[in-house]
């Protein structure tokens, strides 16, 4: 089997406070840590295991910046082959469309059976690059994947798709396809010191739009279907009250609202 | 305002709440409403959701008993050709989420996923959504097109009751060919654990702000002087520190106790969907910005391992333990 994974790096905003920069259209990032996007990390290991059963080979592939490199060395280093980063100006403000163009172009010339990439990105959420890289690519796809098993002709495989409730529905898809992860599909590994090492010495292929053979308005902002007008912050309804005090006294008074609603 | 096309999305002989969401909210758009509907033997369907429709359109056949992609997204695709509406409405759901990425690169339609408030310029759809987490909105503005695609978040728009009549048309399956490349094999359930969440008149919710496993007797205990039951975020489930059928949300189970205290968990909506149906919910999280606290009736904004064994310590004292 052949594969190749779409991995992104995010900020990891879950514990940090997010602040609108002055353009209202990002956010302060300098504070914030960044690594692999979750579902991307399942997505790098279930192309490794795949390829630890099947063999085979793993391209890894990221559009964003250089940073961008220190993820695409750690899928290396738990077992990627070979690495591709695609850069440039005219990829800047792509929604998943403009995205999904441009991992495309980039994937149609290799050699795959299965293009993984996660099922949703933690920072802009849109969920769209897998079924439109399938579409852009002329191949099936799926998304929300929870179990994948190659069946024996090696030409088709069984896929089970996380629906609401938790309950899986099984498909059989034909390859080559695209495969959206999603979270809780394997136990990624942590990369050895080995990899590590291996994986830095590594050539990492940076490609630019044109050398992918698209015209700056395919994507970016030009080619996205829509574009940030501004953020804001969040519309809450009535927020919690907050109990002031340190630990023994917040402790106290939550203990003290619960006996009097009855609770305990 | 051309038509408004909404897909009505069902599973195993239900039809899902979004899809009467989706019908409502495009009620006040201003275009004729057209509900699409494919699948076998779903006229009881039909007559649903011409009760909040100006139209239903609709496809009965076996080719369309489960949900596929394929099959979805040719039909679809045809009878869109074919009536040329100015805005199709799919649930975000995990059918629509699969489905609306390929149709609108197929149609070349500009697709917003995953919207959670919608206003309209003329003709235009200006969906807002939310980024990292639901902690912010974005507000997002579309190409301009003849033809829109918004996927929608279930809760986006609220389901009235039925006030229409709509015109019923049974029309016959678009797709000629057959479907080779995605087929429906089965479903399979979640595995049922030992303690039924969804019973418990209690709860802690558990979430990653508990780092590692070998914290959990922390919660355990609270949970235990509470006499509640133990529930996580798909976080902690999926780093396999509890099983499965302990996590609350929209892939877990949906609960409604009397307490939710909620540890460490930053409240995704995918999380919140699960549990704001409780009557107390409590959330203590170090981060003041948590969108938890949003929905939380009471909060305390610190170090979950300062309070929570405080906490449990406060609530023995009340009780005489
Ligand atoms: C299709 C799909 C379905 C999903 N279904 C579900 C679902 O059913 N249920 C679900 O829960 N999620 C679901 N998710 C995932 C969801 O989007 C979130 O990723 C998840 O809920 C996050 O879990 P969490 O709040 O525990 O972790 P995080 O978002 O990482 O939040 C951890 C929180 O802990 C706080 N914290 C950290 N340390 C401390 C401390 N010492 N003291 C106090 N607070 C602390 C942080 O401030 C943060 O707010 C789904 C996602 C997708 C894409």
């Amino acid at each position: 089997m052949n594969m190749v994974v779409c991995v992104k790096r995010v900020p990891d905003t879950a514990e940090s406070e997010v602040h609108i920069d002055a353009s209202g259209k990002d956010i302060e990032k300098s504070r914030l840590s960044f690594g692999i996007n979750e579902c991307d990390n399942y997505a790098v290991e279930e192309a490794i295991q795949i390829k630890e059963r099947l063999g085979g080979t793993v391209t890894v592939i990221s559009l964003g910046p250089k940073e961008n490199d220190e993820v695409i060395r750690m899928a290396l280093a738990k077992g990627g082959d070979e690495a591709i980063r695609l850069e440039d100006e005219a990829f800047d403000g792509s929604d998943g469309f403009a995205v999904a163009k441009a991992l495309a172009a980039a994937i149609k010339d290799l050699e795959y059976d299965i293009v993984f990439t996660g099922a949703l990105a933690d920072d802009d959420g849109y969920g769209v690059v897998p079924a439109a890289l399938g579409e852009l690519l002329g191949v099936p796809h799926a998304t929300y994947v929870k179990k994948v098993e190659i069946l024996e002709d090696g030409k088709r495989a069984r896929v089970g798709r996380e629906l609401e409730g938790g309950l899986l529905e099984f498909l059989e898809i034909e390859l080559p396809c695209v495969l959206g992860i999603q979270t809780g599909i394997n136990e990624p590994r942590y990369a050895s010191f080995k990899g590590i090492k291996q994986a830095a010495k590594k050539e990492i292929t940076v490609k630019s739009a044109a050398d992918l053979g698209l015209d700056p308005s395919e994507v970016g902002e030009a080619g996205s279907w829509a574009v940030l007008e501004k953020f804001t912050p969040p519309v809450v309804g009535e927020m919690a009250e907050i109990l002031e005090g340190d630990p023994e006294e917040t402790a106290a008074k939550l203990a003290a609202i619960l006996k009097e609603k009855g609770l305990v | 305002m051309k038509d408004i096309f909404v897909l009505i999305e069902h599973r195993r002989g239900e039809m899902r709440d979004v899809s009467i969401e989706m019908l409502c909210g495009a009620a006040g758009l201003g275009g004729t409403v057209v509900a699409v509907l494919f699948g076998k033997d779903v006229d009881a369907f039909a007559e649903k959701a011409a009760g909040y429709a100006d139209k239903v359109l609709y496809v009965n056949d076996p080719m369309f008993e489960n949900y596929n992609s394929e099959a979805y997204q040719k039909a679809l695709s045809a009878l869109i050709k074919e009536h040329n509406p100015g805005l199709v409405l799919i649930g975000n759901t995990a059918q629509g989420i699969d489905l609306a990425p390929a149709l609108a690169v197929e149609l070349g339609a500009p697709l917003v996923t995953d919207i959670t408030a919608l206003e309209m310029d003329s003709d235009k759809p200006k969906p807002t959504r939310q980024f990292y987490g639901g902690k912010l909105d974005a507000h997002m503005v579309m190409k301009d097109a003849d033809l829109y695609i918004l996927t929608v978040r279930e809760a986006t728009f609220q389901a009235g009751e039925p006030s229409k009549s709509g015109e019923i048309v049974k029309v016959d399956n678009p797709v000629k060919e057959e479907i080779t490349y995605r087929k429906f094999v089965e479903y399979v359930e979640p595995e049922v654990g030992e303690v039924d969440i969804t019973q418990s008149t209690m709860l802690v919710g558990v979430g990653r702000g508990i780092r590692e496993d070998k914290n959990l007797p922390i919660v355990e205990e609270l949970a235990k002087v509470l006499g509640a039951d133990l529930a996580a975020s798909r976080a902690v489930v999926d780093a396999g520190w509890l099983p499965a059928d302990r996590q609350v949300g929209i892939s877990g189970k949906t609960v409604k106790p009397k307490l939710y205290l909620a540890v460490g968990i930053s409240g995704a909506f995918q999380h919140v969907t699960g549990m704001k149906g409780s009557e107390v919910i409590v959330a203590i999280n170090k981060d003041p910005d948590a969108p938890i606290f949003g929905i939380a009736d009471y909060g305390i904004v610190d170090d979950l391992f300062k309070v929570v064994p405080k906490l449990t310590e406060k609530i023995k004292e009340l009780k005489g333990l």
